[in-house]
């Protein structure tokens, strides 16, 4: 009873931050009377979704980057993860280096993909996928690293093999450590797909965005973030439905987001 | 006299690293029979857990007889041992049954039976209406009453116990001292119990070796000749001091 009651409030509260700030937002545009070309009101902003940009299409495209360059980052981040924890010596070589390629601000490395990988959707899934592999790389390694030399000793004392270590104790105990890389890599994922439409693309929100621009055309700019977002926002939503699914509410990690 | 389960003769291990040498065991000479709790006591750094790793087949010798199920009882490596260590080590994402049954899936056992001798061991181990629940829903004891029926499930031969009380607070210590009398008394198993505590050692010991540092050298093992059941007023008995005297003496305590 308690429980729900509580998330209830919980929901409340979160629902009502935002409206609040939208209701702000709506009052602080009319009552300074802000030019139409600096800051829409909400309302505005909504409404230009019937301007003729053809949002569904580019929507599209935006979502496929972003969820095409997560998957690879996922696939890739934890498959080099695996491969590290079953390698020291290979893994003493190269973490460093990925500790040092996590320093560079990857949005700059933009317009370098776009001189390798060239324009289009799959150049901007491989700049999504770049941008956002790291982090999971990361944690998912260190949460493979992180086994108790004690637990290792019983199971060797029962002759069980590397394969068993894996599947029953290591990879079970890292998937806290791969959801906290996860959600990091969402925004980054995010990031990745929109600085390669601005960069170089004929399609997207991102691409989009700099078209109305030109225009002025404010609120379709507006619009277009608001989109941005909720994709960003409803991946972020299945990591976590997944993270629910699949890790114990007490091995959860709340750090990262 | 039969032939012990265990025999070890002038047991030594030395640590090699490139730059130097350290010898952790030596002169390890005992033996155990089978259905003994033996406690190994010593300061820490001492060697009880080399001891113990030579023991479980964790470790190479380097000098000595290291000789484990004689004659009659045979003895398979990899198979007959059971761990307990200072942390449980329980898997935070396991049911405490599913943690019980850990070793039977490493050795590939018969899962059906080895369920049911899983739930007979939570009942043995005090944990009755906990099979469902997960490591965290547990207090410290009980998590170490899990990880002793996790040790047993395999029904091994020899079960190894690194400082299993060693994080409890003092009064679930010398609870678990009890259930952990208890439990071998009804499991009959033979038990080697590394401890730095010597009222601990001498409380549980059917025999007790007291292990000393720098040099590390096994110096002294003897019967505990204290009645079973034990109980904690025992501890004041005049017996029991004498024994506990006789180990800071070798220790070097006095
Ligand atoms: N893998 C190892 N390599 C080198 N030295 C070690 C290793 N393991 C333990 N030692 C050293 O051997 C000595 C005995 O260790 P240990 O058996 O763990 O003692 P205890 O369990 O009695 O505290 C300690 O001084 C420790 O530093
Ligand atoms: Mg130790």
């Amino acid at each position: 009873m308690n429980n729900i009651s509580d998330s209830a409030r919980k929901w409340a509260l979160i629902i009502l931050v935002h409206v609040i700030v939208v209701v702000a937002w709506h009052y602080f545009v009319v009552l300074g009377e802000v030019p139409l070309y600096v800051m829409p009101t909400p309302g505005q902003t909504i409404m230009s979704i019937f301007g003729e940009y053809n949002w569904l299409h580019n929507t599209m495209i935006t979502t496929g980057e972003v969820f095409g360059g997560y998957a690879l980052a996922v696939v890739v981040g934890v498959t080099l993860a695996v491969l590290f924890s079953w390698n020291a010596t290979v893994s003493e070589f190269l973490m460093p280096l990925v500790v040092s390629l996590n320093m560079i601000p990857k949005v700059a490395m933009g317009p370098i993909f776009i001189v390798w990988f060239d324009y289009g959707l799959g150049p901007n899934i491989i700049i999504a996928f770049m941008i956002s592999f790291l982090p999971i790389l990361i944690t998912t390694t260190r949460g493979l690293m992180e086994v108790e030399p004690e637990l290792l000793d019983l199971v060797k004392s029962l002759k069980g093999s590397r394969w068993q270590i894996f599947t029953k104790i290591q990879l079970p105990g890292s998937l806290p450590y791969i959801f906290s890389g996860m959600k990091v890599a969402v925004v980054l994922a995010v990031a990745g797909a929109i600085v390669g439409e601005f960069i170089g693309s004929e399609e997207g929100l991102g691409y989009l965005m700099q078209q109305v621009q030109v225009d002025l055309d404010t609120p379709a700019m507006f619009m277009a973030v608001l989109l941005i977002t909720l994709i960003g926002v409803s991946l972020y939503g299945i990591v976590i439905l997944l993270e629910r699914i699949f890790v114990k509410s007490d091995s959860r990690m709340e750090n990262a987001a | 006299m039969t032939k012990p389960f265990i025999h070890l003769e002038g047991v030594s291990k030395t640590y090699r690293s490139r730059r130097q040498e350290f010898l952790a065991v030596s002169d390890a000479t005992m033996d155990i029979h089978e259905g003994e709790l033996v406690s190994l006591v010593g300061p820490s750094g001492c060697g009880k857990t080399t001891l113990l790793k030579i023991l479980a087949g964790l470790h190479d010798h380097d000098e000595g007889i290291v000789d484990i199920g004689g004659g009659d009882n045979p003895f398979e490596p990899g198979r007959d041992v059971g761990m307990v260590f200072q942390q449980s080590l329980l898997l935070k994402w396991r049911k405490i049954i599913d943690n019980v049954l850990l070793p039977a899936e490493i050795l590939g056992l018969p899962m059906g039976e080895s369920r049911e001798r899983a739930r007979d061991l939570l009942h043995m181990v005090g944990l009755d209406g906990f099979e469902q629940n997960y490591p965290y829903e547990l207090s410290g004891g009980m998590q170490q009453r899990a990880a002793i029926a996790r040790s047993l499930v395999h029904d091994p031969k020899l079960i190894l116990m690194d400082e299993p009380f060693g994080a409890l607070d003092a009064l679930t210590r010398e609870k678990m001292n009890l259930e952990l009398l208890r439990i071998w008394t009804e499991s009959k198993k033979t038990i080697i119990f590394v401890t730095h505590s010597i009222q601990e050692a001498v409380l549980l010991g059917s025999r007790c070796a007291v292990l000393t540092a720098g040099p590390a050298r096994m110096a002294d093992q003897f019967e505990i000749e204290l009645d079973y059941p034990r109980t904690l007023d025992m501890k004041t008995h005049e017996k029991f001091g004498v024994y506990t005297r006789r180990i800071y003496k070798l220790l070097g305590m006095e």
